[in-house]
């Protein structure tokens, strides 16, 4: 099955554009030109990934992000125009996984679509268990769960993709650059703030005390880890 | 301290015994150890205040008046005491004259007993001892003869200055200053005899008048005191007066350095508040009037920064979103060449490179505006330069290939950790890697990684064409080529280099280029470890070993 993508663009010409090239790579797009029609089209639509543009009228693509990710873990790549930095880190911390500025290569596009769509499916029924012993977190790799301390942590894809790579060499400490390759699927260097972005949030998810981290530590000057077991 | 500074006898003491001498040189050390501080302290506050200076300098210059019109001021008093008492004296040793003549009267030469009967009423008349002229009116009598055997019988209480005797001698009344006893006093006080010479039947006797001093001195010792504790009083309300007027001065020019200084430090707000409308009011107002324009010209140019920034941010998303669905299409016509006719595929070739080279154009101007309007930041974080270099060296990996460029990597063993803005330092260093595999010319590019305990360093050195003498100022220049000829086979935008100084500037560092033609270039940059620390040196050299510029 052709996996379903929204477009969620104001610019007619590129979202044109962009659906004869996302229909000749072998995907569904579905389009939407207005931030406030864009939650109603998402439920609608039920996208396997969505394109964000962040300058949008009626409604803003960052509050577009927050309506989609408080009901769904669906990926979202942001199409940017701005390369400031607060714009990058507020769409990323508003929810989206992946960001493209503009003007992207439609190859670079759907590489990131494809690995923001791309399941881990391996076989086995693995369970990792990671954090202080009195209160692990375990992961369930097949079921996509997450439980500490009896309850169920909802995580989005790829924020349980991060902790499983972290998760799965629990002494190994991870590189930005390693994650961002394992995770994202960058094939070389990329922003390394998608990296510290997201480990914030999965740590106010995770964490008991996100300002202490126990699960998800910071080795300084290097990268992250898991903690121990 | 300083041994050089050691402070050393004058020469002519080596004379002395050693043990001396060592004892006062050890002594000179002790004192200079101990005053330095001390004068240091009193020479910094004397440079640094105002109202010092002034109140010292007006203690001095009014010391020194003070004591000259004191001085003035005794020295005429006294000279009117003392001549007053002058005359008067004068005036009693001539009324007694007649007395002593009338004495005489009747005595014969010769005749001791007369003679001495003579002298005593003389000596002891009490009409005359207690006679009422004025402030000589104490005195004591002493009379002489010249003959010497007289002398002898004559009482003596007091003895005469040689002097005064050999010009009452001559016959003439004479005056003299010189110490006296008084009766009832021990010791003898300042005083002043009066001789004048008597010549009777009974021979030529001299007639002495002895006045003590003792009033006019303890007059004299009163206006000494009162001239002085007066002229001390004045001194120190001419200081007190002076401290007080430069305060008067000195503290709103200091509240004004002080404002000053505050608005230097970005408190565009501070104000001095002003009273009155004297010359320190003004000084106030204009302050303030300054503090004001100041203050709306920078106001002014935030907004203009604040427009630039919105602007470049408009023009950006305008620009970019037309310009990906262009290249979009133009990919997608590319995929899709070998169906057309050989211009035509030729054509879609052209249109993808002109759009890679638009799009790194357009990157750079925007990055670069970024700049201009201040709106970049750093995101610093601890970072391990080697990584960074590793990172910038795969990347040019590619290029390398492409022009047949050994690429060459110096790393030390160690981490190379300093706070940095990873992203925009392995800009930079793409940047210079660009640059030195373009200008090459097929020889080995080196980089090397150094560190010292405040600073970090990487140079990128090529062996290629290298720069004319003065380019290595230049190259940091925008759109500023070595070789326009050779200019257009180069990917450059022309900005690169621009934009990675003003990366490095961002983090207090440095970059700097050298070249010499035939030997390359080497470009260097050094940051602080610390995010915000001064650099006083680079631990690598700019210039490569054994090639003279």
């Amino acid at each position: 099955m052709k996996p379903r993508v929204l477009v969620v663009d104001d610019d007619s010409s590129l979202a044109e554009m962009l659906g004869i090239m996302l229909r000749s790579e072998g995907f569904e797009p579905a389009f939407v030109p207005d931030g406030s029609r864009a939650l109603a089209a998402f439920r609608e639509v039920k996208p396997d990934i969505v394109l964000l543009d962040l300058m949008l009228p009626g409604m803003s693509g960052i509050d577009v992000c927050r309506a989609v990710r408080a009901e769904s873990g669906t990926p979202i790549i942001m199409l940017t125009a701005k390369t400031d930095t607060v714009d990058i880190v507020l769409g990323l911390e508003s929810g989206a996984d992946d960001y493209v500025v503009k003007p992207f290569k439609p190859k670079e596009l759907t590489a990131r679509m494809r690995a923001r769509l791309r399941r881990y499916d391996e076989a086995g029924g693995e369970t990792l268990q990671i954090g202080p012993p009195d209160s692990a977190v375990s992961i369930d790799v097949q079921a996509h769960q997450v439980v500490r301390d009896g309850q169920q942590i909802s995580l989005t894809p790829l924020e349980f993709d991060l902790l499983v790579a972290l998760a799965r060499k629990p002494r190994q400490v991870f590189t930005r650059e390693v994650l961002l390759e394992q995770v994202w699927g960058y094939r070389h260097a990329a922003d390394t703030r998608l990296v510290n972005v997201h480990v914030q949030r999965l740590r106010s998810k995770v964490e008991r005390d996100p300002e202490r981290p126990e699960v998800v530590l910071t080795v300084r000057g290097v990268g992250y880890k898991a903690g121990p077991p | 301290m300083n041994p050089a500074a050691r402070r050393q006898l004058p020469g002519g003491f080596e004379a002395l015994p050693a043990w001396i001498y060592q004892r006062l040189q050890s002594t000179l050390d002790w004192l200079d150890r101990r005053l330095r501080p001390a004068v240091a302290g009193l020479s910094t506050r004397w440079r640094r205040s105002l109202q010092l200076r002034v109140a010292t300098t007006t203690i001095l210059v009014t010391s020194f008046i003070v004591l000259l019109i004191g001085q003035f001021l005794v020295d005429q008093i006294g000279n009117g005491v003392l001549k007053a008492k002058r005359d008067a004296s004068i005036t009693q040793a001539s009324l007694g004259l007649e007395a002593a003549n009338a004495a005489f009267d009747g005595v014969a030469p010769g005749d001791p007993v007369s003679i001495r009967q003579a002298v005593d009423q003389i000596v002891s008349d009490p009409v005359q001892s207690t006679a009422t002229l004025g402030s000589g009116a104490l005195f004591s009598k002493v009379v002489r003869s010249i003959d010497q055997a007289v002398n002898r019988q004559l009482p003596v209480s007091q003895p005469i200055p040689d002097a005064l005797r050999r010009q009452v001698d001559r016959g003439t009344l004479a005056v003299q200053y010189a110490p006296v006893r008084t009766p009832g006093q021990a010791g003898e006080v300042p005083g002043l005899i009066v001789g004048q010479p008597i010549t009777t039947q009974a021979g030529a006797f001299e007639l002495y008048y002895l006045f003590p001093l003792t009033a006019e001195q303890r007059t004299l010792s009163l206006v000494q005191r009162t001239v002085l504790i007066a002229g001390l009083a004045l001194v120190l309300l001419v200081a007190m007066i002076a401290a007080l007027v430069t305060r008067q001065v000195v503290r709103p020019v200091r509240v004004a350095a002080q404002t000053a200084g505050r608005l230097a430090g970005g408190e565009l707000s501070q104000r001095i508040q002003v009273s009155g409308e004297d010359d320190i009011a003004l000084l106030g107002e204009s302050f303030n009037d300054m503090a004001n324009s100041l203050q709306q010209q920078i106001q002014r140019l935030e907004n203009l920064s604040r427009v630039q920034q919105r602007f470049t941010s408009d023009v950006s998303h305008e620009l970019r979103t037309p310009l990906t669905t262009i290249r979009m299409a133009a990919e997608f016509l590319y995929t899709s060449r070998t169906d057309f006719a050989p211009e035509l595929a030729r054509a879609v070739e052209l249109l993808g490179n002109e759009l890679d080279r638009f799009e790194s154009l357009l990157g750079d101007l925007l990055e670069i505006s970024r700049y201009d309007a201040g709106a970049a930041h750093l995101e610093t974080e601890q970072a391990d330069l080697r990584g960074v270099v590793e990172r910038a060296v795969a990347a040019a990996g590619p290029l390398a290939d492409r022009h047949g460029v050994e690429l060459r990597c110096e790393l030390p063993d160690a981490p190379v950790i300093a706070e940095m803005d990873a992203r925009r330092i392995e800009r930079v260093l793409r940047n210079l890697l660009g640059n030195a595999l373009d200008h090459a010319e097929g020889r080995p590019v080196t980089v090397r990684v150094g560190f010292d305990a405040s600073s970090v360093a990487v140079t990128v050195r090529d062996q290629g064409v290298g720069l004319r003498p003065g380019e290595a100022a230049l190259v940091f220049n925008r759109f500023w080529r070595a070789d326009p000829s050779r200019s257009r086979l180069t990917g450059g935008t022309g900005l690169g280099l621009a934009i990675s100084l003003e990366d490095v500037r961002l983090h207090h560092g440095w970059l700097q280029a050298w070249g010499a033609r035939g030997h390359g270039a080497v470009f260097r940059m050094t940051l602080p470890r610390v995010a915000g620390g001064q650099l006083s040196g680079s631990p690598l050299p700019l210039e490569p070993p054994g090639v003279l510029a």
